[in-house]
């Protein structure tokens, strides 16, 4: 199976933004687009479903939090008890100030370094693959808009060449689906 | 343009009087005399008073210089009088205090039963007063930054700033009357503490009342010059086809940032840490500037919410909500963070004159300083954590209930343990005179709103404030 997209290129994030919401107000369906830096509001205008990355951040900092407290117990109190600075660490409770930049860092470092891997996992990237970007030029100053063409493919062509698309193409996608 | 309706109104006048009558209340029942004192201690500890504290009147020996360790200090009540401690503990050290134990004791305990009500004044003038000034220093930093988003709140924080004025001037006659020794709120002021007391005398260049006073004078005037041309510059603005008020409000909010900044430090040494003549920190200016500043954006996003209620503000949208709760969460934490910083230094040096700040706090104050760590940081870390709940009015309106209350117990614990020492509770002193202020606060603040239209109509970012969306 094949199906036919269009890419439509862009020079202006703004010039984007509005065809995106003209395009979506067609009902036209949007599948990918490629821009060389986060343009501000696109997710929301294509309708794109909210993340769930600050759950599982959430979760991963609690994660971080309960490890560094075992850690901090079982290296500070339950294996090596010590007196640092007249404050012999018998109990955690009474020695846990000690141990609150420990908690933090490692709530931080859980959250933020799991969150990373939990983005590439779910993106389906890795190191050394090779990129899905139909043109190299939107890593450096232009805007590609992917949308899948229905019934009326010159309808569409010209749907998007109102909106302010520089260049118009079609494309049969091979592969998957 | 918003008008003063009736019934708010009405409850803010009715805050004061009931307010003003408690606090009347909590002022002619000070006892006058050392026997009266200890008749009413003996009361309450009949009545099996204080709650939740266990330790007595020995806690004082917590504030000795030679008995920091106070898990060495015997803890049961009957050991007080035997012991002999030298108990007259006002701030610190009375060390230099010789004979007559007893007597002084006694007179420490009147002394700490008629600072009640001057000291439950006191925090809550001195709570409302930050409210404004936070709400002024929030104001000019958007002014500086040329913010747009913010532009349609600026007659929200200028009604707000409005209690400024007469809430320094409130502050400044307490002052005054604890300079004039009719309250012993600040004990380096008692000549007859510092003639015995040598750290004292070393800084008396520095707090001697003259100079205290003037000190106070130098920052009211200048918090409130800043807020009287902001306010008229920003009005002159509405009807200006140029740009010039505003540029004259940028200029103006830079210079006042920089003085804001060197005399709030200086301002919380004196009004606070001084309460504490032996103690220091040297982050105390920007502590006290974390808990006035969340409250004053707590307090912004009440009004803004509560004027939109009221279905005023109609271009303030959700992302204006969620902007302010997100300060209200990152300030939240950042008080967390300086609270922190403050605490564990001091506990783990464990110097007897640092440490004895927070040792008369976990004891005498356990429930309130620990209860307030969990309500200006636990819970608005939880209730506002998610993105959502920081567009949902009810959200902001309950964390900003708590917080609100947490740092009225923040302000609460910086002044009372130094003032009352272990005879502090919540009666009628402190709840009258927090209703009084706050009547006055929301008498003060609504009449201003309602001086002007809401809508800063003539500012250039104006636009940029409408269209605001994150």
């Amino acid at each position: 199976m094949s199906s036919k997209v269009i890419h439509a290129v862009y020079d202006d994030d703004d010039v984007l933004l509005h065809a995106v919401k003209d395009v979506k107000a067609a009902n036209h369906h949007i599948e990918e687009v490629f821009t060389p830096f986060p343009v501000h509001g696109l997710d929301k205008a294509m309708g794109l479903t909210p993340t769930r990355i600050a759950i599982a951040s959430f979760m991963f900092g609690c994660l971080g939090l309960s490890i560094a407290i075992w850690l901090t117990n079982y290296i500070m109190i339950e294996d090596w008890p010590q007196n640092i600075g007249g404050k012999p660490s018998f109990s955690y409770l009474e020695n846990v100030p000690a141990f609150v930049p420990v908690l933090f860092e490692m709530t931080i470092f859980f959250a933020a370094h799991l969150m990373v891997i939990t983005f590439y996992l779910r993106s389906r990237l890795w190191p050394f693959k090779k990129a899905e970007n139909p043109m190299p030029s939107t890593t450096d100053d232009k805007f590609l808009m992917e949308v899948a063409v229905g019934d009326s493919q010159k309808k569409l062509v010209s749907l998007l060449k109102k909106t302010g698309a520089i260049e118009v193409k079609v494309h049969e996608k091979k592969g998957e689906s | 343009m918003y008008s003063f309706s009736k019934n708010l109104k009405i409850f803010s006048l009715s805050l004061m009087v009931v307010g003003a009558m408690a606090l009347g209340i909590g002022f002619l029942s000070a006892p006058t005399t050392v026997e009266e004192a200890k008749a009413m201690v003996a009361d309450a500890h009949g009545h099996g008073g204080h709650g939740d504290h266990d330790t007595h009147a020995d806690d004082h020996t917590v504030v000795h210089l030679d008995q920091a360790h106070h898990s060495d200090r015997p803890d049961d009540h009957a050991n007080h009088d035997d012991k002999n401690y030298e108990a007259y503990a006002h701030s610190d050290s009375h060390d230099a205090h010789g004979g007559g134990h007893g007597d002084s004791h006694d007179k420490h305990l009147l002394h700490q039963l008629q600072n009640r009500p001057w000291a439950a004044t006191y925090v809550a003038a001195l709570f409302f007063m930050m409210i404004a000034l936070g709400a002024l220093a929030f104001y000019a930093i958007q002014r500086a930054a040329q913010a747009g988003w913010s532009i349609l709140l600026f007659r929200v924080m200028e009604g707000i700033t409005a209690y400024l004025l007469p809430g320094s001037i409130i502050v400044f006659v307490l002052l005054i009357l604890s300079g004039l020794h009719l309250n012993h709120l600040f004990v380096w002021m008692d000549a007859e503490v510092v003639a015995h007391d040598e750290i004292i005398q070393n800084k008396q260049s520095y707090l001697n009342v003259p100079f205290f006073l003037a000190r106070a004078l130098f920052y009211i005037v200048g918090w409130n010059l800043y807020r009287f041309y902001s306010r008229k510059f920003s009005l002159a603005q509405d009807n200006d086809n140029g740009i010039g008020y505003h540029k004259k409000n940028f200029r103006l909010a830079a210079g006042f940032l920089v003085f804001y900044i060197v005399t709030e430090s200086m301002m919380s040494w004196d009004w606070i840490m001084s309460v504490d003549p032996h103690w220091f920190s040297t982050l105390f200016g920007w502590y006290v500037f974390a808990s006035m500043i969340v409250t004053a954006v707590t307090v912004i996003a009440m009004v803004t919410i509560y004027l939109k209620s009221k279905g005023l503000l109609e271009e303030v949208n959700d992302s204006h909500i969620h902007d302010l709760g997100k300060f209200m969460f990152g300030f939240s934490v950042f008080w967390t963070y300086l609270w922190f910083s403050q605490f564990m230094l001091i506990w783990y040096s464990n110097i007897p004159e640092e440490v004895t700040y927070f040792i008369t706090r976990i004891e005498d104050y356990n429930l309130l300083f620990f209860g307030m760590v969990v309500m200006n940081f636990v819970l608005p870390l939880l209730i506002l954590m998610n993105s959502d709940y920081k567009r949902n009015n009810w959200f902001i309106i309950i964390a900003g209930i708590i917080i609100l209350l947490g740092h009225y117990l923040d302000f609460y614990n910086m002044i009372m343990p130094a003032t009352v020492g272990d005879q502090w509770s919540f009666g009628l002193s402190e709840l009258g005179s927090a209703s009084l202020f706050a009547g006055l606060f929301i008498y003060v603040v609504f009449s201003a709103l309602a001086k002007a239209p809401l809508k800063p109509k003539g500012d250039p970012l104006v636009k940029e404030s409408e269209h605001f969306v994150y």
